[in-house]
C-alpha cells in the first residue's frame, strides 16, 4: 500500500469513529433507559408522578418534558424583540459602523460567559427584582429561568438572523425607497420577508440551544417535581432534572434520568434538524 | 364644491404622510431601546463580577486550593478575607481540558479533513449531518454518556478521564466544522503546487495545507476551548470535584466551575463565587478574543 492510501484510510477510519461515537450515545442512553421502560412501559413518557420513595417508586416524564417546553418557549418569546431588534441595528440600521460593532461585539460576548455564572448572575440579581414585583414569593421558578435563558439564546438567535439580514440585496430595498416606502415599511415588506427563512432558522437553533441549557435553569426554576402551574410557579427541566437528582440516583430511578436524557437528546435533534433543514433550503 | 374635495383629499393624505413618518420614526427608536436592553445584561454581569469580585483576587487566590468551609468561617467572623484560592480548579480545569483537547484536536482535524476531501459525497454529507447533531447534544447529556461510559466501566469511580471524555465529546464537531472551512478557503493551486512536485498526499496535509490554514484552525480550537472551559453541568457527573491537587487521571478532580457550584452551595464559602466567576470569565473572554484577533489578522 502506498502513503497516498494510508492517509486516504486514516482520515476514512476517523470518519468512522465519529459514526461509532455517536451510534455508542445513542446505544448506550437506550439500554440504560430499557429498565425504567421495562418497569413503567411507555406510559412513561407522559406520566406525571415522580416519586422516588423506595418502594413507592413511580417514575414519569411529562413534569419535565412540560417544564422544558414552557421554559424554552417562553425564554424564546422574551428574546425575539429583543434579538430582532439587535440583528435590524447591526445589520440594516448601522450596518458596517462604529455602534453596530459594538452591539455587535457585546452581543457575541453574551455567549462566553458561562452557564453557571449566569446562574449566580440571576440567583442573587434577577430573583431579588422578581420578588420586588411580586411575581412569587421566592423569586424562583419558570419565569426567573426563562428570562434568564432568553438572554443566554440572544447570541445563538441573532448571529445567523444578522448575517441574512445585511445580505439582502439593496436593490430590492432601493425599489421600496424609491416607490417613497419609509424605513419601517422597507423592513417590514421587503427585508424581512426575504430573510424570512433565515430569521426563523436561527430562532429555531436558539430554541434547540435552550433546550438543552441546565445550570442556570437548575439555580433558578426551583427544583419541583410537578407540571408547573403558572408560568411564575416552579417547576424543573428535562436538563436541570438530572443534574440535581442525579448525585443519589440510582436503580429505577437512574434509569429513569437517562431516559430523560434520551428523550431531551432526541428533542433537541429533532428540533436542530428542523433548523439545519430551513438553512439547507436557504443555500 | 370639487376644489373643496381635492384639498381635503390632500389634508388627509398629509396626515396619512405624517402618521407613516411617526411610526417610521417610533419603529427606529424601539429598535434601538430593544438593542440597549440586549446589551445590558452583559455590561451588568460584567459590572457585578468585578465589583464583588475584585477584593478576593490576589496571588494567593491563584496558588492556594480551596478553603474548608470552618477556616473561611473564622475568617468572616474576623472580618478578613477569607483565605485560600481556586488553584485545585484551575489544575483541574487545565488537566481536563487538555485530555480532552488531546482526544478531539487530532481527530476533529482529520474528519474536518476527510469531510473537505470527500465534498458533496452522500457518505460526506451523512459525517456532517452527526456533526451537527453532537453539536446540538446538550451538555449533560455527554455527562451521562461519559458517566455511563468511563465512570462505569472505566475507572470505577468518579474520574478526571470521565470529565476530559464527556468535554472531548463538545469539543470535537466544534474543531471539526472550522476546520472544513478552512481547508475549502485554500486556494487549490497552492495544493495543486504540491501535487505536481510529486509530494505525497500527507506530506501535502502536514507540510502545505496545516501550515497555510494554521490561522483558521487556532481559531476554531480557540473557540472550542472557550466554549468547553466554562462547562460545568456534565463535569457534575464525571469528575464530581476534589478538595486537593490531584493529577491522578482515575479520580475525582475539580474544576474552576465545579468549584464555583460548591461556593455556592457553602453559605460559608459562598463570597468565594464573584472572584471565582471572574477568573473563569476573564480566561473565557481572552481566549475568545484572541481568536477573535487571529481571524481578523487572516482577512
Amino acid at each position: 500500500m502506498n502513503s497516498e492510501k494510508v492517509t486516504k484510510n486514516l482520515l476514512f477510519v476517523a470518519s468512522i469513529i465519529l459514526i461509532l461515537l455517536a451510534a455508542g450515545m445513542v446505544l448506550t442512553l437506550a439500554s440504560g433507559s430499557i429498565p425504567v421502560f421495562e418497569k413503567f412501559g411507555i406510559q412513561f413518557i407522559w406520566s406525571n408522578k415522580w416519586n422516588p420513595t423506595a418502594g413507592r417508586e413511580q417514575y414519569g416524564a411529562l413534569p419535565f418534558i412540560a417544564g422544558t417546553i414552557i421554559t424554552s418557549v417562553l425564554a424564546l418569546i422574551i428574546c425575539l424583540p429583543l434579538a430582532f431588534s439587535a440583528s435590524l441595528f447591526i445589520g440594516e440600521f448601522y450596518k458596517g459602523t462604529f455602534f453596530a460593532k459594538i452591539i455587535g461585539t457585546m452581543v457575541d460576548l453574551l455567549a462566553g460567559i458561562p452557564s453557571i455564572v449566569y446562574g449566580l448572575w440571576g440567583f442573587y440579581y434577577l430573583r431579588p427584582m422578581i420578588v420586588k414585583l411580586g411575581l412569587n414569593a421566592q423569586g424562583f421558578g419558570v419565569f426567573t429561568a426563562s428570562i434568564i435563558l432568553a438572554i443566554m439564546i440572544i447570541p445563538y438567535a441573532t448571529s445567523i438572523s444578522t448575517e441574512i439580514i445585511s445580505l439582502v440585496p439593496n436593490h430590492l430595498k432601493e425599489a421600496a425607497y424609491s416607490l417613497g416606502a419609509t424605513r419601517m415599511e422597507v423592513i417590514w415588506n421587503v427585508t424581512v420577508p426575504a430573510a424570512r427563512s433565515g430569521i426563523i432558522a436561527s430562532y429555531i437553533l436558539a430554541l434547540g440551544r435552550a433546550l438543552g441549557e441546565t445550570m442556570a435553569v437548575t439555580m433558578l426554576i426551583g427544583n419541583d417535581n410537578h407540571i408547573p402551574k403558572s408560568i411564575f410557579g416552579i417547576g424543573n427541566t428535562m436538563a436541570s432534572v438530572i443534574a440535581n437528582q442525579f448525585g443519589e440516583a440510582e436503580g429505577s430511578k437512574l434509569s429513569a434520568l437517562i431516559a430523560i436524557g434520551l428523550l431531551l437528546f432526541v428533542i433537541t435533534g429533532l428540533i436542530n434538524a428542523a433548523g439545519k433543514f430551513i438553512i439547507k433550503k436557504l443555500a | 364644491m370639487e376644489d373643496q374635495k381635492v384639498i381635503v383629499d390632500k389634508l388627509s393624505s398629509k396626515s396619512k404622510d405624517a402618521r407613516r413618518k411617526a411610526s417610521n420614526g417610533i419603529f427606529h427608536g424601539l429598535v434601538i431601546l430593544f438593542s440597549l436592553i440586549t446589551i445590558t445584561p452583559i455590561i451588568l454581569i460584567i459590572l457585578n463580577l468585578v465589583e464583588k469580585g475584585y477584593r478576593q483576587i490576589n496571588l494567593h487566590f491563584f496558588t492556594q486550593i480551596a478553603p474548608d468551609s470552618w477556616d473561611a468561617m473564622q475568617a468572616i467572623s474576623q472580618g478578613k478575607l477569607i483565605p485560600g484560592g481556586i488553584l485545585n480548579g484551575i489544575t483541574g480545569t487545565f488537566m481536563m481540558v487538555g485530555m480532552a483537547s488531546i482526544i478531539a484536536i487530532p481527530l476533529g482535524i482529520m474528519i474536518g479533513i476527510f469531510l473537505y476531501e470527500n465534498g458533496n459525497k452522500r457518505y460526506a454529507n451523512f459525517i456532517r449531518d452527526i456533526t451537527d447533531i453532537l453539536q446540538g447534544a446538550p451538555s449533560i447529556v455527554l455527562g451521562l454518556i461519559a458517566y455511563l461510559w468511563v465512570v462505569k466501566y472505566i475507572t470505577h469511580g468518579f474520574s478526571a478521564l470521565a470529565g476530559a471524555v464527556s468535554l472531548a465529546i463538545m469539543m470535537l464537531p466544534l474543531i471539526i466544522r472550522p476546520t472544513e472551512e478552512t481547508f475549502k478557503m485554500i486556494p487549490n493551486t497552492i495544493k495543486e503546487a504540491g501535487v505536481a512536485l510529486g509530494v505525497p498526499y500527507h506530506k501535502i496535509i502536514l507540510k502545505v495545507m496545516m501550515p497555510t490554514g494554521l490561522s483558521g484552525l487556532m481559531t476554531g480550537i480557540l473557540l472550542a476551548l472557550s466554549r468547553v472551559i466554562g462547562e460545568t453541568a456534565p463535569l457534575m457527573l464525571t469528575a464530581l470535584g476534589s478538595q486537593y491537587v490531584s493529577f491522578d487521571i482515575t479520580k475525582p478532580a475539580s474544576a474552576i466551575p465545579l468549584l464555583i457550584w460548591n461556593f455556592y452551595n457553602d453559605p460559608n464559602l459562598v463570597n468565594l463565587i464573584w472572584s471565582s466567576s471572574l477568573s473563569l470569565v476573564a480566561m473565557v473572554l481572552a481566549l475568545n478574543l484572541i481568536s477573535k484577533r487571529i481571524a481578523s489578522k487572516r482577512k
